[in-house]
C-alpha cells in the first residue's frame, strides 16, 4: 500500500554564499561529512533511562503486514488493549475497521473527557535557526524573512491574543541558542504568565535544570516532536545542528518532567518515515513514560508534513486524512487518558470531524510566522513580520472556532488549568 | 416526600437533595438538568475552571441557591491541594472544599495518604472538608480525625460507569465511620446508585452518568428517582439479604425448643 513517492526536500534559495552553498550540497549529498547522530554534543545532559531502549525494541520488532481482521476484532472488543493489540490497530488490517474504531474512540473520548474540546493558540517569537532540517521552512539555509521578537513585541503580540479571548498559549521558537536563549525564553514566559492562564513551551530540547528554571518563569508543559524515530531516515533529515542528537531530542520529555513540568506533548511528524512504525513509537513513548511518571500529564500531537516557503510541493506523502484518523483511533484506543492536539496544519472539515472521535485540543487563531497577529486578527499590513513556519490550512479565529464547535455539539473550554 | 425531615448535613449545613454534581465533564446543559431535573443543590466545581473564560462561565450558569463545593483537582499532593483550597476560598468560593488529590493521570485514583495530610490542614483552618478517598477503612478513620466533614469514597474508577464495584469496602465505611459517606466516581446507572442509597449512602455524586447518556434531562430524573427511592428503602429498614448458606429446615438450635 505504501507508495514509493517520495518528496524532494533539497532545494537551494536566495542569496547563499558559495562557501554556504557548497557546505549545503556537501551535507546533502557526503553522509560521511555528517556528524553521528547518536553522538552527544558538549553540554547536553545525558540522563539515565531504559524508555528510548523499550520503544525502539518494540518498533523494530513490529512487522504491521503480519496482522490479521482477527488481530484487529480482538483488539478492539479489549476493554484495556495491549501493545499487541496497539500494533494490530495501526496495521493495514485495521483499515477497513476505521468506522468501527471511530465509534469506540469517540466512546472512550467522551467517557474521560465529556464534550469539551479546549481551545489554544500558538505564538512564535522568534524563527532563527541553527539546523538543517530540510523539509522545515524555518531551516538555516532557507531564505526566508527573519525575526527574533523584543520584550515589548512580545507583550504586544500577547496582549492582541489576550484580547480575543484566548487563555492557553504555546510559545514557539526556531531553535537557535544563539538568538533565542533559555533566559530569553523565560522572560517571554513569565510575560505569558500575566496574559495566559496556561503556558506551554515548543522550543529546542533543553537540560533538566533549564526545564526547572522555565517552569519557575511560568511554563508547565513542554511538546517536543521527535519528528521520526527511524534513526536512519532521521539522519537524513536533519543535516546539520543539535537537532541531528537523535537520542538527546528523544530523552526531552523525561528531563521536562523530572525538572517539574507537569505535561508532556510527543509526536512524529507523519509523512517523514513509515508511519506505522513511527505512530507506534510515539503511543509507545507516551505509554513507558506514563508508567514512569505516572503523575505526568501527556498528550499527542499528529502533525503531517506541509509545504513551506520556497517548496510548495511537500506534502504528507501516504499518510492521508482516512491513515491519520486511524492513527488517532489507535491513539485513543491505546491510551485513553492522553490529550491529543489538532493543529491547524488540517482542514476546518477534518478538525470538526476528529473533535467528535480523539481530539481533546485544538488551535485556533493562528499565526507560524513572527509578530503578526495584530495584522492577521484584524486585517492591518506588516511588512516587517517574520516568515512562516509552514503553511496552514484551518484559519479560524478564536471566536469562530469557539461557536463552530458549539454548533458541532461540543462545549469549547479556553481553560482548565492552576499553576501550583 | 420524606427529604423535609430527613436533611443531608455537612459542616453544619442541611441539604434537601443527596444528588451531587461532579465535576469533569461540564456542559451547561448537564448543569441545568443536573439541577432542575436530578434537584442537586450541590455542584462540585474544580477551582482551575473558576474565575476563568468570560464567554459561557460555569459560574454564571449555577443558580444562587446551589452550594458551590470547589475541588482541587489538579493537585498532586497535599501541598498543591492546599494552596488550591486557598484560592478558592479567596476566590469567593466559600468554605466547602472537596479534596482531590492524585498522582496518576490514567485512572485518577485518589492518594489517600496526602488527602489525610491536606484533610487536616484545611480542616484546622476553618474549612469543611469533604475528601474524595479510596475506600480504605483504615484512611477513613483517619479522616474522620483530622477533622472531615464527610468521606466521599469512589465507587468504581472515575468515569467507567461500572457501579459499586467496591461495594463490600464502602458498606464497611457505611457501618464503621460516623460520618456521612457520600458514594463519588463510578456510579454509572440509577440502579447502581439506589442500590449505594439502600446501603446506607448519604448522598450520591456523578457526573459521567448523566453527561454521556442520551438523554441527559431523562436521565437526570431518573437518578433523582433512583437515589429517593434507595433513601426511602434504607429508612424503612431494608434488611440485609445475606446470601451465604441457605436457611436449615432443621434448625442446628432445634433441641432448644425444649429447653427448660
Amino acid at each position: 500500500m505504501t507508495e514509493k513517492k517520495e518528496n524532494n526536500f533539497l532545494i537551494d534559495t536566495g542569496n547563499l554564499s558559495p562557501k554556504a552553498l557548497a557546505r549545503k550540497h556537501q551535507l546533502e549529498n557526503d553522509p560521511s561529512c555528517r556528524r553521528d547522530p547518536m553522538e552527544y554534543l558538549p553540554g547536553m545532559e545525558i540522563i539515565k533511562s531504559d524508555i528510548r531502549e523499550k520503544v525502539m525494541r518494540e518498533v523494530d520488532a513490529y512487522d504491521y503486514e503480519s496482522y490479521t481482521a482477527a488481530d484487529v476484532r480482538r483488539a478492539l472488543n479489549h476493554e484495556h488493549r495491549t501493545i499487541e493489540d496497539f500494533k494490530a490497530l495501526l496495521s493495514p488490517a485495521a483499515a477497513p475497521f476505521l468506522e468501527e474504531m471511530s465509534r469506540i474512540a469517540s466512546e472512550i473520548t467522551s467517557r474521560h473527557f465529556g464534550n469539551t474540546v479546549y481551545l489554544f493558540t500558538p505564538l512564535y517569537i522568534a524563527n532563527y535557526c541553527e539546523n538543517y532540517c530540510v523539509y522545515c521552512g524555518f531551516n538555516c539555509y532557507n531564505s526566508i524573512h527573519r525575526l527574533k521578537l523584543e520584550h515589548e513585541q512580545i507583550e504586544h503580540e500577547m496582549k492582541v491574543i489576550a484580547d480575543s479571548g484566548m487563555e492557553e498559549i504555546l510559545i514557539l521558537t526556531g531553535e537557535s541558542r544563539a538568538k533565542s536563549d533559555v533566559k530569553y525564553i523565560g522572560e517571554a514566559c513569565k510575560l505569558a504568565s500575566k496574559y495566559f492562564r496556561n503556558v506551554g513551551l515548543e522550543i529546542y530540547p533543553v537540560n533538566t535544570d533549564e526545564y526547572r528554571y522555565l517552569h519557575e518563569c511560568g511554563a508547565d508543559y513542554v511538546t517536543v516532536f521527535q519528528e521520526t524515530y527511524d534513526l536512519k531516515k532521521y539522519e537524513t533529515l536533519h543535516l546539520l545542528g543539535h537537532k541531528r542528537v537523535w537520542p538527546y531530542r528523544f530523552d526531552a520529555q523525561e528531563r521536562a518532567l523530572r525538572g517539574g513540568m507537569r505535561g508532556a506533548g510527543f509526536s512524529a511528524l507523519l509523512g517523514l518515515s513509515d508511519y506505522h512504525k513511527d505512530a507506534l513509537a510515539t503511543g509507545l513513548h507516551v505509554y513507558y513514560l506514563q508508567r514512569k511518571y505516572p503523575q505526568a500529564e501527556l498528550s499527542l500531537s499528529c502533525p503531517r508534513l506541509r509545504p513551506i516557503i520556497n517548496n510548495d510541493k511537500i506534502n504528507p506523502l501516504d499518510v492521508s486524512e482516512r491513515v491519520l484518523c486511524q492513527i488517532l483511533c489507535a491513539y485513543r484506543l491505546f491510551l485513553p487518558f492522553a490529550g491529543i492536539t489538532v493543529s491547524s496544519r488540517e482542514s476546518a472539515r477534518f478538525r470538526n470531524g476528529i473533535a467528535k472521535i480523539a481530539a481533546t485540543k485544538i488551535s485556533a487563531g493562528v499565526s507560524t510566522g513572527i509578530g503578526d497577529h495584530e495584522s492577521k486578527y484584524e486585517g492591518k499590513d506588516d511588512e516587517n513580520a517574520g516568515d512562516e513556519q509552514f503553511e496552514i490550512q484551518d484559519q479560524r479565529s478564536l471566536h469562530q472556532m469557539y461557536d463552530d464547535m458549539k454548533g458541532e455539539g461540543l462545549q469549547p473550554v479556553l481553560n482548565d488549568y492552576l499553576y501550583v | 416526600m420524606t427529604t423535609a425531615n430527613d436533611p443531608l448535613i455537612l459542616g453544619g449545613h442541611e441539604f434537601h437533595s443527596r444528588f451531587i454534581l461532579g465535576s469533569g465533564k461540564y456542559s451547561m446543559q448537564l448543569i441545568e438538568a443536573a439541577v432542575k431535573d436530578a434537584g442537586a443543590e450541590i455542584i462540585t466545581l474544580a477551582v482551575r475552571r473558576t474565575n476563568t473564560q468570560k464567554k459561557d462561565n460555569i459560574l454564571d450558569y449555577i443558580p444562587k441557591h446551589v452550594t458551590l463545593l470547589p475541588n482541587t483537582s489538579g493537585a498532586r499532593n497535599a501541598d498543591e491541594a492546599v494552596r488550591i483550597a486557598r484560592l478558592a476560598r479567596e476566590l469567593g468560593c466559600g468554605d466547602f472544599v472537596k479534596i482531590e488529590i492524585m498522582r496518576d493521570t490514567k485512572y485518577l485514583l485518589p492518594d489517600n495518604t496526602e488527602t489525610i495530610k491536606a484533610t487536616e490542614i484545611l480542616a484546622n483552618e476553618g474549612f469543611t472538608v469533604l475528601p474524595y478517598m479510596f475506600p480504605d477503612l483504615n484512611a477513613a478513620r483517619d479522616l474522620v480525625s483530622a477533622g472531615a466533614a464527610a468521606v466521599m469514597p469512589l465507587a468504581a474508577p472515575i468515569g467507567s460507569n461500572k457501579g459499586l464495584a467496591a461495594k463490600e469496602f464502602i458498606r464497611i465505611l457505611i457501618d464503621e465511620i460516623d460520618l456521612p459517606v457520600i458514594v463519588d466516581a463510578g456510579i454509572g446507572r440509577p440502579s447502581q446508585a439506589c442500590e449505594a442509597m439502600e446501603m446506607g449512602a448519604a448522598a450520591i455524586m456523578a457526573n459521567t452518568a448523566l453527561a454521556t447518556a442520551g438523554d441527559v434531562t431523562r436521565m437526570a430524573r431518573a437518578f433523582r428517582s433512583a437515589i429517593e427511592a434507595g433513601r426511602e428503602a434504607y429508612l424503612a429498614g431494608l434488611g440485609r439479604v445475606l446470601t451465604r448458606g441457605a436457611s436449615a429446615s432443621d434448625p442446628l438450635t432445634g433441641f432448644l425448643r425444649e429447653a427448660k
